[in-house]
């Protein structure tokens, strides 16, 4: 007998770049060892302060760890849109200050601390302004990388490779990297001796600088271009084959059908919204059908009763849950009540609003049409009672149904929810 | 309702103009048409339309731009905003709104209920379609991650929650009233309490509201 392992997923620890403090390297290490991240920041105030193999530790997992999701992925309409500079941007926020503020705080507390216990060191405050420094560039390089490297027309810019997407911010950090770097140097030769010297270490460090960007550079300058332009050329192809299997399978699909189907006005409408529909999901929503939460079931449902009945169905969800046996009532209920409005209401249109709530799902089908009167529904008629009363009524949950002939239906379903890991 | 109401139409596709005018008819003004931001804030500027019907998507910086560079040119009594959108995604949506738009609608909203939505907007009011609605609770409930969060985000009245919870389940306002044994107008007051808490964060509004309580 011979049993096949399943494939085992590595887990790979990433820096986190959402919020990053100084290079997302604790907030990284924290999710990757399933601790809380204040944990791991202070773990490394601590190392930095004893001894400084903190600051060490911290300073080699930048350089090897990967950073997450180095190109955020979009729904396709969105990238372009953002490409093209068509969308809001992001708002700033005044709370990104708090975590710098704290950040400088503790670096002169550190300073202080230190001047305090060693007294004015020769060699302690060049350090601290070179390390300063080279944190600095070295964050605006790892921002930089983030940004590309690559201008609009997809080559490798020099101002781009050092400065990002630009900025005054981006300008200020390299200017103030290199400030304190030089700084450093300086402060470093006055204290060991005369004024002579600072431009003697400052013109010999120069001088090495240069010669080994005339030795290396054009090297690496023609490697990356390659390695830069092999890569977008790629990501063009890919996407344009993406774009082209999908209005392939959908628009050009649905357009056929709807010059053969065109004196069918029914039809053509149908058609017409479906794709509409799925076009739209495709460009704007990142979320797919079925993936198992809540509002991807409750998408489902509206794409089938849209298709089999012809009726436009809103859906506004609030909260999200994954769907899971506790769950499937719900949706299966949802789907009736739907239904039954697309068939009996007569209205073109039925809102659906779902909330997924810490202690309850509830879910609202409305319609706007014929109406019924409730208490005059014949005993035998099976279809709600069973379907939806019943059936929530089973899985501990309750269903009102509100009707006035007339102004139309109201379906509330409501199922209380029990967190497993409350 | 004796002036017709003075509209501009912002939109990058031409055809969308050209429908949307279409649609509209007599029942308001169409004054002019903009396809982008620089165009927007020059006949804005030149034409002083009581309404802008706004793209969200927008050459140049997307709508929230065109609000955003008319409020600092320093209208105080500048024109309504009306959001009009095919993008479903909620970052645009509250991002339009937390810049300065007085409401949202879908470019699938049909020729009256845009009327409508344009007289409201122009009477001072705000109007949520339930997709808004939802995105709203959504945001005050921390779900979806807007990217500036303070303090004020978290203060729904239980009655503001409500009447939200009303409009995404697809009611009209005066049905939201009569549910909730309230008038239309406080209705409508409650809608604008809730576009003004989310759009404090906005640095403009954000100066406001220190100033109110002298803390500038």
């Amino acid at each position: 007998m011979t049993t096949t392992l399943p494939a085992r997923d590595v887990r790979r620890a990433t820096r986190d770049l959402r919020q990053p403090v100084i290079g997302g390297v604790a907030a990284g290490l924290a999710r990757h060892l399933g601790v809380p991240v204040v944990w791991v920041r202070a773990a490394f105030l601590v190392a930095a302060v004893l001894g400084g193999s903190g600051v060490l530790f911290y300073a080699g997992l930048w350089l090897v760890l990967p950073a997450d999701s180095p190109f955020e992925v979009e729904a396709p309409g969105l990238e372009s849109a953002s490409r093209g500079g068509r969308r809001p941007g992001r708002i700033r926020r005044l709370a990104d200050s708090g975590p710098a503020i704290a950040l400088v705080a503790l670096g002169l507390g550190l300073v202080l601390t230190a001047e305090a216990i060693f007294g004015h060191g020769l060699v302690f405050w060049p350090l601290v302004l070179a390390v300063l420094g080279f944190g600095l560039l070295w964050r605006q390089a790892d921002e930089a990388q983030r940004a590309r490297w690559l201008d609009q027309s997809e080559r490798l810019n020099p101002v781009r490779a050092v400065f990002g997407s630009g900025g005054w911010a981006a300008y200020l950090r390299v200017g103030a990297g290199v400030v304190l770097v030089a700084g450093s140097v300086a402060l470093f030769a006055l204290r060991n001796g005369h004024v002579t010297e600072v431009y003697d270490v400052l013109i010999s460090a120069g001088l090495g600088g240069i010669g080994l960007g005339i030795t290396i550079g054009p090297w690496v300058w023609r490697l990356t271009t390659d390695l830069a332009a092999e890569r977008a050329e790629r990501v063009r192809t890919q996407e344009r084959a993406d774009l082209a299997a999908h209005l392939h399978d959908s628009v050009l699909q649905t357009l056929a059908l709807i010059q053969k189907n065109a004196a069918d006005h029914a039809t053509v409408s149908r058609l017409a919204r479906s794709q509409e529909r799925d076009l739209r999901s495709w460009l704007f929503d990142a979320t797919p059908v079925g993936d198992g939460t809540l509002a991807g079931a409750l998408r489902e449902v509206v794409r089938d009763v849209e298709d089999s009945y012809g009726v436009d169905v809103e859906l506004v969800t609030v909260g999200e849950a994954q769907v899971d046996e506790a769950l499937a009532p719900i949706v299966a209920a949802t789907r009736e009540a739907v239904t039954n409005a697309a068939k009996h209401a007569g209205s073109g249109l039925v809102d659906i609003y779902a909330e997924v709530g810490p202690g309850q799902v509830e879910v609202f089908v409305r319609d706007r049409g014929a109406g019924f009167d409730p208490d005059a529904v014949p005993s035998d008629r099976q279809g709600v009672r069973s379907s939806i009363v019943d059936r929530m009524a089973r899985h501990g949950g309750s269903a009102e149904i509100r009707s006035t002939p007339g102004t139309g239906t109201e379906v509330r379903l409501r199922l209380p929810r029990h967190e497993e890991t409350a | 309702m004796n002036t017709l109401t003075r509209v501009l139409i912002v939109d990058d596709h031409a055809m969308f103009r050209a429908g949307v005018r279409a649609e509209l008819g007599t029942s308001v003004e169409v004054i002019g048409e903009a396809a982008d931001v620089d165009e927007a804030i020059a006949a804005v500027l030149a034409h002083r339309p009581d309404v802008v019907l706004l793209d969200v998507h927008l050459p140049g910086g997307g709508g929230a731009e065109v609000m955003r560079r008319l409020s600092t040119a320093g209208s105080a009594d500048g024109p309504k905003f009306l959001a009009l959108s095919v993008s479903d995604a909620a970052e645009d949506v509250i991002g339009t709104i937390r810049s300065g738009a007085r409401g949202y609608v879908t470019k699938t909203i049909t020729g009256p209920e845009l009327v409508d939505a344009i007289r409201r907007v122009a009477d001072g009011d705000a109007v949520f379609s339930p997709r808004l609605a939802g995105f709203v609770l959504d945001a005050f409930a921390g779900t979806i991650e807007i990217s500036a969060v303070d303090e004020d985000l978290d203060r729904l009245t239980e009655r503001e929650r409500e009447v939200m919870r009303l409009i995404a389940r697809g009611y009209a306002y005066k049905e939201v009233a009569k549910e909730l044994f309230i008038s239309i107008k406080t209705v409508e007051t409650h809608m604008s309490s809730v576009l003004r808490k989310l759009q404090l964060s906005s640095r403009h509004e954000l100066t406001r509201w220190a100033s109110d309580r002298r803390l500038l």
